[in-house]
């Protein structure tokens, strides 16, 4: 999943579309997880990285994910072809 | 520099910010004029931004009533520039734009075929002459007329009036409703059109009457009034919309402001809903946003070579606001008795 290239990410989580116009607000952990998708990390990248520093399984991490991944979509906040 | 529209109210007419359009140009060193239908147009108030107001005769009263009083102030005032602002004046204006050339004042104004062709009553033809998908729409001159749509378009559908105001009808009963508000307001015919389900996007451009957009600025409202107006928007970064725009200017050949409304589907179609004939109330985001479009227009009235824009600022916003002006009662008593403030 790409995400669109113009979207704006402030260091606050304030994420901007400009094709949309839409805004959106990212907690901490959010905006962590938008920052790796946006570096093109892996899936397993993603989830060590999260079930290293962070209190959370695998399985569960992966449920939150796709969710995550599901949620950006619904924004319009991935590439149209995706 | 002459300038109508100055109904600042909660349905606001483009006068003041096409105003603050042309004081934020260096360029001019304008005394303002406006030209009021109303003695409380708050405009005529706002002595900070408009110099002098006349009122002027609706366009009700005929195209040589508005003229000889366009002579009269032309008379006291020496007008370079006229900028009507309102789609049911246009026309007189348009019709009138020898004349007023003839007494020294320059407008730069649609033609009266691109006007009439824009018309909402006609955006199926506008629509398959230039290739711009737009939404059934049939205008509608009697009851029964609106009786006989069954099939052509299902409900919900709009009501729209031929200059302003529409309405989303959900059954029979309100479609006959809207169709009498709309036609003791505005007149027949009153348009019937698809109701398209999308989020509503305008674009605000200037066309240089040789196939040349000078500027064009798209935009989402974030948030619509009860009266369908904008309360805030924000500018995109939209290609499509702006290839649309500059296609439409292109082969219409546009002279003059233009907003373009549009309704952008989920699936990322846009679909043309109307054309409104002058630069819109929400002008001067564009103008915040890089494009002075206001002085782009009075430079092209005035003759002047005028270079295209660039570009524009993304996610430039703006929030419409009420403010309220205290006026002594001497103004409003010498606007409404000697119809000059």
């Amino acid at each position: 999943m790409k995400l669109k290239k113009n979207i704006a990410i402030s260091e606050t989580g304030f994420i901007f579309d400009p094709t949309t116009g839409d805004s959106f607000t990212l907690n901490p952990t959010g905006l962590e997880l938008l920052g790796m998708l946006r570096h093109e990390k892996s899936f397993d990248e993603i989830s060590s990285a999260f079930t290293t520093k962070y209190d959370v399984d695998a399985t569960s991490f992966e449920r939150y994910y796709v969710d995550f991944l599901a949620t950006l979509k619904m924004m319009q906040l991935v590439e149209d072809n995706e | 520099m002459a300038v109508s529209g100055l109904n600042n109210i909660d349905s606001p007419g483009p006068g003041i910010p096409v105003i603050r359009g042309i004081r934020d140009s260096g360029l001019f060193e304008p005394r303002i004029v406006g030209l009021a239908y109303e003695n409380l147009e708050p405009g005529a108030y706002m002595h900070h931004l408009v110099d002098k107001s006349y009122k002027v005769p609706y366009p009700l009263d005929g195209v040589d009533a508005l003229m000889e009083r366009i002579r009269y102030i032309n008379g006291i005032e020496k007008i370079d520039v006229l900028i009507p602002n309102f789609d049911a004046e246009l026309y007189a204006f348009m019709k009138s734009e020898a004349l007023m050339k003839s007494m020294g004042i320059s407008t730069f104004l649609p033609t009266l075929k691109q006007f009439e062709e824009r018309h909402k009553a006609n955006l199926p033809e506008f629509g398959e002459k230039y290739k711009v998908t737009v939404p059934f729409s049939k205008p509608i001159a009697s009851l029964a007329e609106l009786d006989s749509l069954k099939g052509d378009v299902d409900f919900p559908y709009v009501v729209k009036g031929k200059f302003y105001d529409a309405y989303i009808a959900h059954d029979k009963e309100e479609a006959r409703m809207y169709f009498h508000r709309i036609a003791a307001k505005w007149g027949l015919p009153v348009v019937i059109q698809e109701f398209i389900r999308g989020t509503e996007v305008n674009v605000v451009a200037l066309g240089d009457g040789r196939g040349s957009t000078v500027g064009a600025v798209p935009m989402r409202k974030q948030y619509i009034t009860d009266k369908g107006k904008a309360w805030g928007g924000i500018t995109l970064d939209d290609q499509k919309m702006l290839d649309l725009t500059h296609r439409i200017i292109g082969e219409t050949e546009w002279r003059g402001g233009m907003e373009l409304e549009l309704i952008k589907t989920p699936k990322n179609e846009l679909y043309l809903i109307e054309i409104n004939p002058r630069l819109p109330a929400w002008v001067y985001l564009a103008v915040g946003a890089g494009q002075n479009l206001p002085e782009a227009l009075v430079r092209l009235a005035l003759g002047e070579k005028v270079e295209k824009f660039s570009g524009y600022e993304l996610g430039k916003m703006f929030i419409r606001y009420s403010y309220d002006m205290i006026c002594d009662i001497k103004e409003f008593e010498k606007l409404s008795t000697l119809g000059e403030l």
